[in-house]
């Protein structure tokens, strides 16, 4: 047995990891409790098996790419990072990255993951044309929009609870250079930001940083960044089309004591982060992709900044109608609290592709917490909010979520539970997270 | 065939195989990879062919048949601008200090194969006037330590080969490379104890020896924290480093 964690290194737990280098010894793996993972970019518990973990690393291999359709089909443990610098440079990038580029194409499809552009085109799901999945019953099959539909549609979303994805068929998008036009507009509260973000629906990337210490007057106050791929007439003498993506060039060699993040660093680092994007706001210019779309990578191991107990992410989505309200109230009660960090990012989403796709349309919240005091009560207090305005929790940052609030916020979890059995009658496929939220106890 | 540069990796399934046949791909060199099981090696090509659009070749090649060296070296289409030695053999220790066969296995693998098809290679490209030939030997191979000796005596043997061709093909235009990786997260170290500081992943062995052949790099440690950790290694006294289990 090996200790594992997600992303979040909370929670901390007991499982078999397996390291399969070939498809047949992918089925040898699969017992009773397997999970597939990939680049174990989950924040909680969703891709550690219930007793066995099945890491898809090894599979990284582009099986063809046709540069006329930009079809291309890669096997599950390819990463993001990897498809960009490698098809970036030819003028080809997925249609959605989440904030990350350090996910697999598999946790990927099993997240439905999504970007700053959710809104205007969907998430990485819509983009998928098929999944080669090994079901939890050891059939090999391929699911696309036409063939085992439902296994497609279950998958796509489906937290790797319908089978091991081994590969899959998706379009990438054509462009001419690597680089964003990027607009930055200063938000003052809550109303401004969100003013901002309906503003900006007609841009194909959009999303809001929310200075989450800012209270009273401030609350909400945000800086909301809009973006569209630049083409090559918009940049500056003399660069290449595609920037070089750099490594990180800073890492957290070891786990900061929990103190370092405080009320007061907290605050210094969401007033600066403010007033320095707010400096830039106004006009419009041209920045490389990887700054714009992952601006978290540039530090490997952020996730140590929070100390060896880990850190939660709580992140929400609110339909559109009660948005403004409820998101009020959980801004106020974070505002009071003092103790959420960098990341707090508002966004718009769309309708989601899969059966337990997280978007739907409305506003998404993500806000960090350091796991310490009463911050699991505390959160247990925000849930309601969610669910009684008709919105739920993402799977791929979960750890904690209640089996009342996650059954609430997915209606659809029936559909997708019948399907599940159907394709792994014997329950093979259990994660940690399915224990938690959806398998009968 | 093109005009593009062109390598030969040998023992191309390996994980630093496949790593560093991305890297020459990547920088514009058709690759051809060689190795005991050549449908094995099929889906690498076609990954190669897809991401860089080079041309990729595939050779039957087992470092322990080295009766069959001449011929396989006959067989290729062209003669490579470069040639990369991946094959090894780690072993067990435990099994090879009592298993003859073991033992010579290991020794044949990692010290008697590489060096004569590196040195068959070397009078091809001395013949020629040009060429860069890569062995990847091992830190192992700086001192013979009680917990994989071995293995280490034939790395130690592969690197003295390697410093002596390097000196000699110098003056008629070949370059030698030895690279030693340190600790690498591969298939070969599954489930070892690796020390996290000093162990790096496949793709940057693969970029180091890209770097090296462009560079003209005599010896290359992957991670310059080994080059610190074998010096001290190397100065410890025999009755002091006798007494160490490691």
């Amino acid at each position: 047995m090996t200790l594992v964690s997600g992303w979040g290194r909370f929670p901390v737990v007991d499982s078999d990891v397996l390291r399969p280098r070939s498809f047949a010894a992918v089925g040898e793996a699969v017992s009773a409790g397997s999970v597939a993972r990939g680049n174990g970019r989950a924040y909680g518990d969703a891709a550690i098996g219930a007793t066995r973990t099945v890491t898809m690393t090894g599979f990284d291999r582009v099986r063809s790419f046709d540069p006329a359709t930009g079809r291309i089909r890669l096997e599950a443990g390819v990463l993001l990072s990897d498809l960009i610098d490698t098809f970036g440079p030819r003028g080809f990038l997925p249609f959605v990255v989440p904030g990350t580029r350090f996910v697999s194409i598999g946790g990927a499809i099993a997240a439905d993951v999504h970007g700053k552009n959710h809104h205007s085109e969907g998430g990485f799901g819509r983009y998928v044309d098929s999944i080669l999945l090994r079901t939890g019953q050891g059939e090999v099959i391929e699911a696309s929009r036409d063939e085992n539909s439902d296994a497609f549609f279950a998958t796509v979303g489906g937290m790797g609870l319908t089978g091991i994805i081994l590969e899959a068929t998706m379009r990438l998008r054509r462009v001419e250079t690597g680089w964003i036009r990027e607009r930055v507009i200063s938000a003052s509260d809550l109303d401004a930001a969100m003013r901002a973000l309906e503003a900006g629906d007609a841009a194909t990337y959009s999303v809001a940083w929310i200075d989450c210490v800012a209270r009273g007057r401030d609350l909400g106050r945000s800086l909301v960044y809009l973006g569209e791929h630049a083409d090559k007439g918009e940049l500056a003498e003399g660069a290449d089309a595609f920037p070089v993506g750099k490594d990180s060039r800073l890492s957290l060699p070891l786990d900061l004591p929990s103190i370092a993040l405080n009320r007061i660093s907290v605050r210094a680092f969401n007033e600066l982060y403010y007033r320095m994007g707010a400096r830039r706001a106004g006009g419009s210019h041209v920045v490389s992709l990887y700054p714009y779309f992952f601006p978290l990578d540039s530090v490997s191991d952020w996730n140590r900044i929070y100390g060896k107990r880990g850190f939660l992410q709580h992140q929400c989505v609110i339909p559109q109608a009660g948005a403004r309200a409820v998101l009020g109230e959980i801004l106020d009660r974070v505002a009071r609290r003092g103790d959420a960090s960098f990341l707090a990012v508002l966004k718009k989403l769309g309708q989601g592709d899969g059966i337990l796709s997280f978007p739907l349309p409305g506003y998404t919240l993500a806000l960090d917490f350091p796991v310490k005091g009463d911050i699991l009560n505390f959160l247990d207090e925000i849930d309601p909010l969610v669910v009684a305005a008709g919105g739920r929790l993402y799977l791929a940052k979960d750890a904690r979520q209640s089996r009342a609030t996650f059954e609430a916020g997915y209606p659809a979890l029936q559909r997708f539970n019948a399907i599940r059995k159907s394709l792994d009658p014997a329950g093979n496929i259990r994660s940690k997270l399915s224990q938690r939220l959806f398998d009968e106890v | 065939m093109t005009s593009r540069k062109s390598v030969l990796v040998l023992g191309g399934s390996s994980d630093i195989g496949r790593a560093a046949a991305r890297a020459f791909a990547k920088a514009g060199y058709d690759v051809a990879l060689a190795g005991r099981d050549v449908a094995a090696l099929e889906p690498d090509a076609a990954d190669l062919r897809a991401r860089y659009n080079v041309e990729v070749g595939l050779h039957k090649f087992d470092v322990l048949d080295t009766a069959a060296f001449e011929s396989f070296v006959g067989a290729l289409p062209a003669l490579p601008d470069i040639v990369v030695s991946i094959v090894g053999l780690l072993g067990v220790q435990a099994d090879a200090e009592s298993d003859l066969v073991h033992a010579t296995a290991i020794m044949r693998s990692n010290y008697e194969g590489p060096a004569l098809i590196l040195g068959l290679f070397a009078e091809k490209f001395l013949a020629r006037g040009s060429g860069t030939i890569v062995g990847v030997s091992s830190v192992a191979g700086d001192r013979g330590r009680a917990s994989n000796y071995v293995y280490g005596s034939a790395k130690a043997g592969f690197s003295a080969f390697l410093s002596g061709l390097r000196a000699r093909a110098s003056r008629g235009g070949v370059h030698v490379v030895t690279v030693k990786p340190g600790f690498v997260r591969t298939r070969m170290t599954e489930g070892m104890k690796l020390i996290g500081p000093l162990t790096v992943e496949a793709p940057v062995v693969g970029d180091a020896i890209l770097r090296a052949v462009e560079d003209k790099t005599d010896v290359v440690y992957v991670s310059g924290k080994w080059r610190l950790v074998m010096l001290i290694i190397k100065v410890l006294p025999e009755a002091v480093f006798k007494k160490l289990k490691f």
